[in-house]
């Protein structure tokens, strides 16, 4: 029951982070809600793991969060770096890759 | 094989390194002729020194190679038992033909190298030194060293004097090559070069339109003849090719396996006879024989050096030799040996009549020597002819002697006595006072050539005469004597013309420029009763004053270029020696084969041994064990000797003929299992008194119906004789036919040449347009037709259209999703989760099934 209530959150976490970055115009709420989804995968990890009795899920979902740091890192310096080009970090506006 | 081993012992030859190395004697003229083509014009003898040089030292090799040779024969005679040295104790008295004494066969001394190969079969460049070729290869390397050193002052100061001798020297090298051969390629190699260089050597002077007329005539009529030694050669290897390879191990173009296959009785008699009638007319092309003899009195517009070589040792005599060379093929071909009436000895026949006949009524000294050596070459054909192989070879070696004299002598009249005109009727007469020497070269090289005893010419052609009588041809025989009548007679009124009478034309100081310059008109116009020449008896009537000036012609010194003086004078020294040494020859070479001094008939005997050329020269008919012949590694030494059986023993009776017996022996039966023969067992006529003197008395009433009809007619102008051309219908007619050349000239000309340049020619250019160009067209027209269909439905469509197709799908579909980069982060992650939820459906619906 617990781990069933466990996966439940996770999957209402990852709905909501799904919403953010579909929903967002904000390049930093965009993020957050990456950052969303991968802690509902963090989470489904912890729980799967201690359903099985197993270690290396945990150790897994340690690893996800340090990549998730620097993910994220890289992503808000590239923010800072549009934000300093157009004054806006509105996705939006940035539709110059359209093919 | 056995019994041939025990019929056979074993027998060393001495060799050497002149023999071993003949080969140098024709490459060093011909590496002479590169150096004066590439440096002669900056030598101090403009070019001359390398072909002196080169002849010399190959005169030098020839010389050591002949004595090696000599040596090569006495080791194989004085080589043997205690028991033979008896039996050459008396071979002075009893002839080799008689049974007395069986000599061995002299293993020639071959030295050869690959020129080049072809699907298995090699052919081999090299020497092949045998008594024959020994003869000769000395023969044209002096003969050709005289040339030269008479041509450096009688071509002095020409235009194109390096070239000149450049030719010369390879004209030499040529003709080495030739004799040489030990295998038929490279006898065609020579032949070939020699067609070349007398070409280029009678069209010296080429600007003259008579003189590249003349070369060309020659060039092509010799070139008839060539087509028959390429087939002749062919059938020959086609023939003997796999006999070769089975008993010698060589090919069919090798001269000795021919020779052997010929007396082999393996080969057909059908091949055998068509390659010796193909192989005869390349004979006949090259040696001038009846009816291709036309283009040689022609070849005289060459400078007279040239005619000179041409005449004597080389170009002439290579037909001679072919013949000699490749023996056994007409012996057997033409069925010699059992006195088969062979086409050889009818040409020779009828060309020494006719030839001789046409010397008649030649102007030009040089044309006189032209018809008679057309007419002696008939000689050596006849006694090749008629089985008198050593006769023939003999009467090659001292023709050339005196011939080349002659040529010589009338060289030397026309540079100093008559002002480089060969006119005998014009610019000529009483020459003897002014050309002592000359004069008399010139009367011991005619009686050499007209057979007197002692000289040359006694010897050798007296001997083929007698061959011809007694191998059974009696009307050839009497053939022989006539011309021999004939010949004293053309050769008096030759000689009258030039040294007697009174002085004429340039030699009686009568200077004409028009006609300076070495030429002779274009003389292919037929002579009519009109034009006939009477100029030398109506000259009478002419103002002789001019003769008194000739004999100080010397006085008024005009110096201007070569010809100096005007009136005749004795020659200089590098002209008359040459003339001198072969004047010496002339009177001397005949005793090389003295054949009537060995049997007895003039009453002296002096023995079998004074033949120095049959002992030398002429191959011995002995079967040679074909253990022995096929395993010859080039310079092994040894072989096999018949052994000696005593006059009685009757075992070996088919290689020992008994005395008479013409039924036995090489060339005559075939020879035993395990040996083969090299050269068929001619006989030698026993010279008698009686036709020494038939023939002697023949040439004496030739001469003295020639000088008394020379004195009556020239010098008396006995009424009689003078205009009997105009008087008398036959007469008249006569001259003319001989005038004329029995019109072969013209036949050749107006028959020959007309037909192919003027209707063949048309023919072949009709053919050529509306049936070789129209098929041409045609594949050309379909080709089009067919590259048109291809372009416009196999390329364009097909390739094409696929090409096409596949960037035009690309580029659709790319438009097609074009949509979806729409640029957005948001769209991009709408489709990405969107698929992933899809994704995650399909696992669910298929785990759950």
């Amino acid at each position: 029951m617990l781990a069933v209530n466990f996966l439940l959150l996770a999957a209402v976490l990852f709905c909501i982070g799904v919403f953010g970055v579909i929903a967002r115009r904000n390049a930093v709420m965009v993020l957050m809600s990456i950052e969303l989804i991968l802690n509902a995968v963090n989470l489904n990890l912890v729980a799967f793991a201690l359903m099985n009795n197993n270690q290396e899920g945990q150790v897994f979902a340690l690893y996800v969060i340090a990549i998730a740091a620097a993910e994220v890192g890289v992503g808000l310096a590239m923010v800072l770096m549009i934000y300093r080009n157009r004054k806006s970090i509105a996705l939006d506006e940035l539709s110059e890759m359209k093919g | 094989m056995l019994a041939a081993e025990e019929k056979y012992k074993a027998l060393e030859l001495s060799s050497g390194w002149f023999m071993e190395n003949a080969w140098l004697i024709a490459l060093i003229p011909a590496v002479a002729f590169a150096l004066i083509i590439a440096f002669g014009k900056k030598m101090p003898f403009k070019g001359a020194e390398f072909g002196l040089v080169s002849i010399g030292a190959s005169l030098v090799i020839a010389t050591g190679a002949g004595i090696q040779w000599m040596q090569r024969t006495d080791s194989a005679d004085h080589g043997g038992e205690g028991a033979q040295g008896a039996f050459n104790g008396i071979t002075g008295v009893l002839r080799a033909a008689e049974g007395a004494e069986v000599k061995p066969f002299i293993d020639p001394v071959v030295s050869q190298w690959v020129w080049w190969q072809n699907s298995g079969l090699e052919f081999g460049i090299g020497s092949h030194i045998d008594g024959l070729s020994i003869l000769l290869l000395w023969l044209v390397a002096f003969i050709s060293f005289l040339v030269q050193i008479f041509s450096l002052d009688y071509v002095r100061g020409d235009r194109r004097y390096t070239h000149f001798f450049a030719a010369l020297t390879l004209f030499s090298s040529g003709m080495l090559v030739m004799v040489m051969a030990s295998n038929m390629v490279q006898l065609i190699l020579g032949w070939e070069i020699m067609g070349l260089c007398s070409f280029m050597l009678i069209g010296h002077w080429w600007e003259d339109a008579y003189n590249s007329h003349s070369a060309l005539k020659a060039f092509f009529t010799v070139r008839v003849g060539d087509v028959g030694l390429l087939i002749g050669a062919a059938i020959l290897f086609f023939g003997s090719n796999q006999w070769a390879i089975d008993n010698l191990g060589t090919n069919g173009f090798d001269i000795r396996a021919i020779q052997a296959w010929a007396l082999s009785g393996d080969g057909s008699s059908w091949t055998l006879l068509m390659a010796s009638v193909t192989l005869f007319i390349a004979a006949i092309g090259k040696s001038g024989q009846f009816p291709f003899h036309t283009w040689l009195p022609d070849a005289m517009a060459g400078p007279t050096p040239v005619s000179s070589l041409l005449h004597s040792s080389t170009m002439v005599v290579a037909g001679v030799f072919l013949v000699a060379r490749i023996y056994p093929v007409f012996w057997e071909g033409f069925n010699i040996g059992n006195g088969g009436l062979s086409f050889i000895a009818i040409i020779g026949g009828i060309t020494i009549i006719i030839a001789a006949l046409l010397a008649f009524v030649q102007d030009d000294i040089k044309k006189v020597l032209a018809y008679s050596t057309v007419s002696q070459l008939g000689y050596m054909m006849l006694g090749l002819g008629t089985g008198a192989w050593l006769p023939a070879v003999f009467h090659v070696f001292t023709h050339a002697f005196f011939k080349c004299c002659l040529f010589l002598a009338a060289g030397s009249i026309s540079h100093s006595g008559s002002h480089h005109s060969f006119d005998m009727k014009k610019d000529m007469g009483g020459l003897r006072k002014f050309m002592p020497i000359t004069f008399g070269a010139w009367c011991v090289s005619t009686l050499a050539l007209t057979g007197v005893i002692p000289f040359a010419g006694f010897w050798s052609k007296d001997e083929i005469i007698d061959n011809v009588g007694d191998a059974g041809y009696t009307f050839l025989f009497w053939v022989g004597l006539f011309g021999a009548a004939l010949t004293a007679m053309y050769m008096t009124r030759a000689t009258y013309l030039t040294f007697f009478g009174e002085p004429r034309g340039a030699a009686a100081g009568i200077h004409h420029d028009a006609e300076h310059g070495y030429a002779t008109e274009h003389r292919e116009t037929l002579v009519t009763a009109a034009t006939i020449d009477r100029e030398l008896v109506s000259a009478g009537a002419a103002p002789k004053s001019l003769g008194a000036a000739a004999a100080h012609g010397d006085d008024h010194d005009d110096d201007h270029g070569d010809h100096g003086d005007h009136g005749p004078h004795e020659s200089g020294k590098l002209i008359l020696v040459p003339i001198v040494i072969l004047a010496v020859l002339a009177l001397t070479s005949g005793f090389a084969n003295p054949t009537p001094l060995a049997g007895g008939s003039l009453g002296l005997n002096l023995g079998e041994g004074v033949e120095l050329i049959k002992e030398y020269v002429e191959p011995r008919a002995q079967a040679v064990s074909l253990d022995i012949a096929a395993g010859h590694a080039g310079e092994s030494v040894q072989l096999l000797e018949p052994g000696f059986v005593s006059v009685a023993g009757d075992s070996a009776a088919s290689f020992v003929p008994a005395a008479g017996d013409k039924k036995a022996g090489c060339g005559r039966s075939i020879p035993e299992v395990g040996t083969v023969c090299y050269f068929p067992a001619v006989s030698h006529a026993v010279p008698t008194l009686s036709k020494i003197l038939l023939s002697l008395g023949v040439v004496a009433i030739g001469y003295a119906a020639a000088i008394g009809f020379c004195i009556a007619f020239y010098k008396n102008k006995h009424p009689k004789l003078v205009g009997l051309t105009e008087r008398s219908r036959i007469a008249r007619g006569g001259y003319l036919f001989l005038k004329n050349k029995y019109y072969l000239d013209a036949l050749y000309q107006n028959v020959f040449v007309y037909f192919v340049s003027r209707p063949l020619a048309k023919a072949t250019y009709w053919f050529n347009q509306n049936v070789i160009d129209a098929a041409v067209d045609g594949v050309g027209a379909g080709g089009k037709r067919a590259g048109e269909f291809v372009y416009k439905n196999i390329d364009q469509k097909l390739v094409d259209g696929a090409v096409n197709a596949s960037g035009t799908i690309a580029s659709e579909t790319g438009h097609g999703l074009q949509p979806i980069q729409s640029g957005r982060v948001n769209h991009y992650a709408s489709l990405l989760f969107g698929a992933a939820a899809v994704g995650a459906i399909v696992l669910v619906i298929l785990n759950v099934s």
